[in-house]
């Protein structure tokens, strides 16, 4: 039962990695870029949560949906001014600018809401148990699961059957072509950040039920979790990010539970190395091949 | 239909295209005859704004496509197949040429212009939902001027569609582009295979290191003596 349970919750963990995982692989998908402020969207998420709950004293629906519309306005506001002007530059300016971008988050966040870490409301809390009694499920696990298991179907339909996800596509594997097709290359990138970026409010709220403090580097070790899993599951590719962060959480809560719990990130990543080492593409992965 | 005037396209300090102009006119077969590095593709991409120009201008009916949105192009008229097929390998035949048709709203249209161009790739149709990356060379070039085709084009552009093909397949293609343009739409084409462009061109140039260094009738150059040196073997 025990095992079960550790399942369970490391699913759940899994599932907010997930989350913040389809954001970094969409984004590299289609803009071929890392965006290493990602994390720091989810703070700004959650700061934009906690004052919508506190502050404001609005119930938990409505902090989420102005909490989605911040990050999504700030990952598009980020995009057009930080990334786009660097369309043609070399991939390292781009990286140094998104981590530029995350400090630049960061310091923001400390110097209009303080260095201090504050409480974040207790949502989603209680839990239930099943088998008389035996294995103790908490809410937070199951509504975290199934949200994400929303995300990704809806991603994937979105992706595969919408005009704007096949666009998507196209603007993925060929950007110039895409243009030959008339599509708007820009707007396609535009629509990738944002839905990258309500992701990850959603994560932060989760994050925040699960974590409650919410302070200006919150985003940074999820965020470099999220990135793990990306890869681990194959950057680029969408059931590559929800496997790679399901598979991650159950690893670290794993380890956590049956190795050691100061060992678990470095459990984590030797995990990472040896999935590389044998499929250097990530688990889902894919490497294109084009006849000519 | 299109006029390119005064054409001058970089890459940093090097200067690909040295102040080229030539035009197309509605229902010709133009072509662009030039040997590697002469400058053929940066010209088709300028046309279809991938690339812009130092200066000059691109007409098409009268309008400075240099000046518009890459993406709106299309739209107006112009759609290119561009050298190497470039067709999108992960996505179906069939998605590939309903992004031809992208920017359209006409769904009749565009139903009787998948139609139009599984009649002339009936390869295509048999194929539609396979991935268009595991389709052979001839038939991605055939997918990549059906997709081209989907946009409804006044004038397409071809990059070197004979690239890499069978000489049996190249006729076949030529076959194609030559009914293409009996449909009603203008053809620029640019070809390193002279012989078969001059074969159905109305009218060609020789492009030679960014300039253009003769025009005329296809048949004319056919004939000319530099044309005979240089591009069909003596
Ligand atoms: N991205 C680029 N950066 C720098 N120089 C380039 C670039 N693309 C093309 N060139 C140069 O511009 C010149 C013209 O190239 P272009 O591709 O237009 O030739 P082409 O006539 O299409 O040749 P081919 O028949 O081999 O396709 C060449 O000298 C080429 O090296
Ligand atoms: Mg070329």
């Amino acid at each position: 039962m025990a095992f079960l349970s550790y399942l369970i919750s490391g699913l759940g963990l899994g599932s907010v990695y997930a989350i913040i995982a389809l954001g970094y692989s969409m984004v590299y998908g289609i803009a071929k870029m890392l965006n290493f402020a990602h994390g720091d969207i989810i703070m700004a998420g959650a700061f934009a949560a906690f004052f919508a709950m506190t502050a404001a004293g609005m119930p938990l629906i409505v902090a989420a949906l102005i909490s989605m519309a911040v990050c999504t306005l700030l990952g598009v506001t980020i995009e057009r001014l930080a990334y786009k002007p660097l369309r043609n530059a070399s991939s390292l300016s781009v990286l140094i600018t998104a981590i530029g971008v995350s400090y630049f988050l960061q310091n923001a966040a400390q110097l209009l809401f303080g260095s201090d870490t504050k409480i974040f409301p207790a949502v989603l809390s209680g839990s239930f148990s099943l088998f008389s009694g035996a294995l103790s499920v908490s809410y937070l696990s199951v509504v975290t699961i199934v949200i994400c298991l929303v995300i990704m179907g809806g991603l994937t339909l979105f992706i595969n059957k919408t005009k704007t996800g096949k666009a998507m596509r196209a603007c993925s594997e060929d950007k110039g072509a895409a243009v030959l097709m008339g599509i708007n290359v820009n707007r396609i990138i535009s629509i990738t950040f944002a839905i990258g970026s309500g992701l990850a409010a959603i994560a932060a709220i989760l994050l925040c039920a699960t974590y409650p403090s919410v302070y200006p580097t919150l985003g940074s070790m999820p965020g470099i979790r999220a990135f793990t899993a990306a890869v681990f599951g194959g950057i680029g590719s969408i059931p590559g990010a929800f496997l790679g962060g399901l598979l991650l959480g159950v690893i670290e809560t794993m380890a956590k539970a049956y190795i050691s719990t100061q060992l678990s990130d470095a459990i984590v990543f030797a995990v990472l190395i040896i999935v590389l080492l044998i499929r250097p593409t990530g688990l889902l992965g894919r490497k294109v091949s084009v006849k000519v | 239909m299109l006029k390119v005037e005064n054409l001058v396209v970089r890459y940093g300090m090097i200067e690909a295209i040295k102040n080229i102009s030539f035009e197309v006119n509605d229902g010709e077969i133009v072509t662009l005859i030039g040997a590697n590095g002469a400058g053929k593709t940066t010209t088709m991409q300028t046309i279809s704004g991938l690339l812009k120009p130092a200066s000059g201008a691109v007409y098409l009916d009268g309008t400075d496509i240099t000046k518009v949105a890459p993406h709106k192009i299309v739209s107006m008229g112009l759609a290119q197949v561009p050298e190497g097929r470039r067709v999108f390998a992960q996505q179906t035949v069939m998605e590939n040429l309903e992004l031809g048709a992208y920017y359209r709203k006409d769904k009749e249209g565009i139903e009787a212009d998948m139609k139009n161009v599984f009649e002339l790739f009936p390869r295509l149709e048999e194929r539609k939902a396979q991935l268009a990356g595991t389709l052979s060379g001839g038939e991605q070039q055939m997918l990549a001027m059906g997709r081209a085709l989907m946009a409804k084009p006044k004038i397409m552009l071809m990059d070197e569609p004979s690239m890499g093909l069978s000489p049996l397949l190249v006729k076949e293609i030529f076959r194609i582009i030559r009914n293409i343009n009996k449909q009603g739409t203008t053809v620029l084409l640019v070809e390193q295979n002279a012989k078969m462009a001059l074969g159905i061109a109305d009218r060609a140039y020789v492009l030679e290191t960014g300039k253009i260094t003769l025009e005329g009738t296809g048949t004319e150059l056919a004939a000319s003596e530099q044309v005979r040196k240089a591009y069909l073997g003596g």
